[in-house]
């Protein structure tokens, strides 16, 4: 592991200096503030039984769709398209240091964006002096749902980018598999098929993975280390693939 | 590197097989510490494979790779060390400049901070770089760039450095400057080069691999596989006289001098004759002892020894025209028409 610190900060410098670092966090933090503005206007016009801060990472998804892809799309397609995969390669590093360090760096970004907007929920305090509306538990909630599960969707698009040497493909590819993961288990756990009693097993594997209910848990306080697991077992499963596909196309090159 | 062993590349019974295509086929070599060797084949002969199979980038179908003892199938973390490695079309990641580029290679290549900043002057300085250190590589001139993959692969001074055309796209110039650089080398490093160029190879390699269809087909030293491939010098003498009666006289200076070639009489009585011979030694003086009292008006005599060009022809065709499996390498009876010399 000796290279990974080597690979991790050269991804950091590299998306610290390229400029569309810059565009993508404004555009987020743009995005993200015209959300937040307009649950506020929401709660102006009538009165809400849940904090702000609840309604604001219901979100996630929103960003996540969009940013995730924008953020790991880079990674392996463009260094491959190049042609420095193989002089990265056949430096003494293993695969695997390559896959974590590029990994880190999208997923650092990914947090460091989504910590940015703190700054929403300190705003809104500081203007309304009203101590409800920083309210701490669903702040650490949330914030802490968007750590565990950065690390499945930031691993997601690391294994999309490691599939194909097309930016494009691999943006798209990862945009699907989020849409899947996040959107399609949600719908399965609704449809009326599932609800026949021989279907009620099915119908709860489906429902304890649908992510809206684990923002929903998070932001109330429930920390269910079943959900916990999940994403730490689906991020490394995404990881590993992304090794295996980074030298598959190697072996098949 | 002091603890570098005798013989830095083993390559034996190596295969590389792409689906149905097979790229390298029973390839063998060894290469010694501070030798310079050249690669030479036509487009798709297994250059590039056996490249980066040596590299450990891409694993071999069957056979064995050895670099500085440690087989590269099981030890690659190992034998990565020992090789510097400039791939085909030199990628480099465009938004680094020249000098971070090398930093970050130099981290990769565990080298210690201290030795590597003081490493970084030594081969900008080699590679004249130094005016450039801190320009952005996706804006560096062709030249410039091959400059900075040639820095980059002798950085962590390696026993073993490859490079997969290192020449390609450079104006003569900057070849003449590439080609020191390799030079340079010699005797420090071993350098296996590719190359289509075949002056280029010729000037800078100590010996030549010639592969075709993933087969060596020939290889020795250029003076070597001359001898090996034509086995014969030939002599381009313009001359006056009976050249009728010059064959039967022919035999009397070297037992093997032949005409190969006789050309009309000119205007002026002088017509060109192209002898041959298999004779090692230079006959240029018999030849023009012995022809005068003959009766014959010598007016031009010169030597052409085949070029490396027209050894790589010849070895490339003679294994397209007989291409049976288990056919030995170099075998005269074997031969395709020779080009005319």
């Amino acid at each position: 592991m000796r290279h990974y610190f080597t690979i991790f900060s050269q991804e950091v410098r590299a998306l610290l200096y390229s400029p569309s670092t810059y565009i993508a966090s404004v555009f987020f933090l743009a995005v993200m503030g015209f959300v937040f503005a307009s649950i506020l206007d929401e709660y102006n016009r009538a009165a809400q039984e849940t904090p702000p801060a609840v309604v604001f990472f219901q979100y996630f998804w929103f960003p996540v769709f969009f940013m995730v892809p924008l953020l790991t799309m880079k990674s392996f397609a463009e260094e491959r398209r190049q042609g420095t995969l193989e002089t990265l390669l056949t430096a003494p590093v293993s695969t695997a240091e390559v896959v974590l360090g590029k990994f880190s760096a999208a997923y650092l970004f990914y947090l460091l964006l989504w910590g940015s907007t703190i700054g929403f929920h300190y705003i809104l305090h500081l203007y309304a002096r009203d101590e409800r509306l920083l309210d701490s538990g669903p702040l650490v909630g949330g914030y802490l749902f968007i750590a565990v599960s950065g690390l499945l969707f930031v691993s997601i698009g690391v294994l999309s980018s490691a599939l194909t040497r097309s930016q494009a493909v691999a943006g798209i590819l990862c945009f699907t598999l989020l849409l899947g993961l996040i959107g399609g288990i949600n719908y399965l756990g609704d449809l009326s098929a599932l609800n026949t009693g021989a279907m009620q097993p099915a119908k709860a594997a489906v429902e304890s993975l649908s992510i809206p209910r684990h923002v929903e848990d998070f932001t109330h306080g429930v920390v269910d280390t079943r959900q916990v697991f999940f994403y730490l077992t689906g991020s490394t499963l995404a990881l590993i693939f992304s090794i295996l596909g980074v030298e598959a196309k190697i072996l098949h090159s | 590197m002091a603890d570098t062993p005798d013989i830095t590349i083993e390559v034996s019974h190596l295969v590389k097989s792409y689906g149905s295509l097979t790229a390298v086929n029973d390839l063998n070599f060894t290469v010694r510490r501070g030798e310079i060797v050249g690669l030479l084949g036509p487009n798709g002969a297994g250059k590039s494979t056996t490249m980066r199979i040596l590299t450990g980038y891409l694993p071999a179908t069957s056979g064995s790779v050895r670099i500085c003892g440690h087989p590269v199938a099981s030890r690659s973390e190992l034998t990565k060390r020992h090789v510097g490695y400039m791939p085909e079309n030199n990628p480099l990641p465009e938004d680094m400049r020249v000098s971070e580029y090398l930093w970050f290679r130099g981290r990769l290549k565990e080298m210690p901070r201290a030795r590597l900043r003081a490493r970084i002057d030594e081969v900008l300085e080699l590679c004249d770089l130094k005016r450039n250190r801190h320009r952005i590589l996706g804006r560096l001139s062709k030249g410039n760039k091959q400059r900075v993959g040639i820095a980059e692969a002798i950085l962590s001074e390696p026993a073993v450095i490859i490079m997969d055309e290192p020449t390609i796209g450079l104006d003569p110039h900057q070849i003449i400057i590439v080609r020191d650089l390799i030079a340079s080398l010699r005797g420090r490093m071993s350098v296996i080069i590719s190359s289509h160029i075949l002056p280029e190879i010729e000037a800078t390699c100590d010996r030549v691999l010639i592969i075709n269809s993933g087969r060596i087909v020939a290889q020795g030293s250029p003076a070597e596989l001359r001898h090996q491939i034509f086995g014969h010098v030939s002599y381009h003498v313009e001359l006056s006289g009976d050249t009728a009666a010059l064959a039967s006289r022919l035999p009397a200076i070297e037992p093997s001098l032949k005409i190969s070639a006789l050309g009309d009489p000119g205007p002026d009585g002088f017509c060109s004759v192209t002898l041959m011979t298999s004779a090692g030694q230079d006959l240029g003086e018999q030849i023009l002892h012995a022809l005068p009292p003959l009766g014959y008006r010598i007016r031009a005599l010169s030597r052409t020894e085949p070029s490396l060009e027209d050894v790589f022809l010849a070895a490339t065709r003679r294994s397209w025209d007989a291409r049976l499996p288990d056919q030995p390498a170099l075998r005269g009876d074997s031969r395709a028409p020779l080009p005319k010399v």
